[in-house]
């Protein structure tokens, strides 16, 4: 866990792409799933936020 | 002296064009061979998607080229991700995509273990499994179409054979809830080949002699399918489903073929419910505004599956 924090605060590609790709799956579930109407409003922005992040880090150092 | 292809391809190139070559740099020249894709690229790929996303701020419909377009800002987004009924058609295609996935994986997974077990035949039977992938769509949803039949469809007659309903007393893509159903059976029909062979790479890449030391350490068979088989296949696992998974959310000709989205709008996902607002409604700007929800989504699951894919090359 501190490999990761550490990571993260060094700018690390790994767990930067970790974040970005949680963002995106928990974009994607929040989309599709059948229970809370505000969940599938805020879908799009968090899936966006996942993907620009996930070009952006893809460029950082491993 | 025995000339190459190069040397006679210099030869052959007149004289002008020659000189102008040979003033250009290596970089130039690469330049001039990739610039009709990137060309090509750019009209194709890059301009449709900025004007797309150009049209998804405005009230444009195509119907009427004339019109005064107004700029409507993020109005359109506003009204798709609180619209009820377009949040039911992502809720239809989570349904198609969670199941086909997810019986996909559990029957291509099977077959995959079955298959790679060495027996006699074992070439013509991974034929056969896989015949169904290379069909058209159209075809499959066809014939699938005619299987379904309750009156003359095969398929209400087996389940007649195995469950002793009346083959005439249920309609598999008239039912409210069977038809959902029939579109899963027919997309595991035909994509589970695909995970099998993708699972079956899997199993292969696997080296022997991790499985004879653990007959040394005396694993038992369960152990070494849940130690060393699923750990190991996994990556392969994951490139399935995100790949599956990827080409289920954009899945349009199948489900036209087989239902065109009803009963009602039971059966109704994302790709026909934005096909219907873009050329039936003619709502360009709000359509191109589902299309770019719809890319985003696709996009991002794209990212996570590239970087699958990294993983399982660096294996």
């Amino acid at each position: 866990m501190s490999g990761f924090l550490d990571g993260l605060l060094r700018l690390r590609r790994g767990p930067w792409e970790m974040v970005a790709t949680v963002l995106i799956a928990v974009g994607v579930v929040m989309l599709m799933q059948p229970y809370v109407m505000w969940l599938y409003t805020y879908s799009f922005i968090v899936t966006l936020v996942g993907t620009v992040m996930f070009i952006v880090v893809s460029h950082f150092p491993e | 002296m025995p000339s190459n292809p190069i040397d006679s391809a210099a030869r052959a190139t007149p004289e002008p064009v020659a000189r102008k070559i040979r003033g250009l740099s290596d970089r130039a020249i690469a330049w001039l061979f990739v610039a009709p894709t990137i060309f090509l690229l750019l009209a194709i790929n890059i301009f449709p998607l900025i004007w797309t996303i150009r049209l998804s701020f405005t009230n444009f419909r195509a119907n009427r080229p004339n019109r005064e377009v107004e700029w409507v800002g993020l109005r359109n987004y506003e009204r798709i991700l609180t619209d009820s009924d377009i949040w039911l058609t992502m809720q239809a295609t989570a349904h198609f995509l969670f199941w086909t996935i997810f019986f996909q994986v559990l029957i291509g997974f099977t077959l995959a273990w079955l298959i790679n077990r060495k027996f006699r035949g074992n070439d013509l039977w991974t034929t056969i499994i896989v015949l169904p992938m290379m069909l058209s769509p159209a075809v499959v949803g066809n014939f699938w179409t005619f299987l379904y039949q309750p009156q003359i469809g095969l398929f209400n007659y087996v389940v007649s054979f195995f469950t002793g309903v009346d083959p005439s007393s249920f309609e598999m893509l008239g039912s409210v809830t069977l038809a959902p159903w029939s579109i899963v059976i027919v997309d595991t029909w035909m994509w589970t080949p695909f995970v099998m062979l993708i699972c079956l790479a899997g199993l292969r890449s696997i080296p022997d002699y991790i499985y004879e030391a653990a007959e040394i350490d005396r694993a038992s068979k369960l152990r070494q399918f849940f130690t060393i088989t699923l750990p190991m296949v996994l990556p392969f696992l994951m490139l399935a489903v995100l790949f599956r998974g990827i080409e289920n959310f954009k899945m349009f000709d199948l489900v036209v073929q087989l239902t065109g989205g009803g009963p009602g709008s039971i059966t109704e996902v994302t790709s026909i419910n934005l096909k219907r607002e873009a050329f039936e409604k003619w709502r360009t700007g709000y359509a191109s505004a589902y299309a770019i929800i719809l890319f985003v989504t696709v996009f991002g699951l794209a990212s996570i599956y590239v970087k699958a894919l990294n993983k399982v090359k660096q294996r």
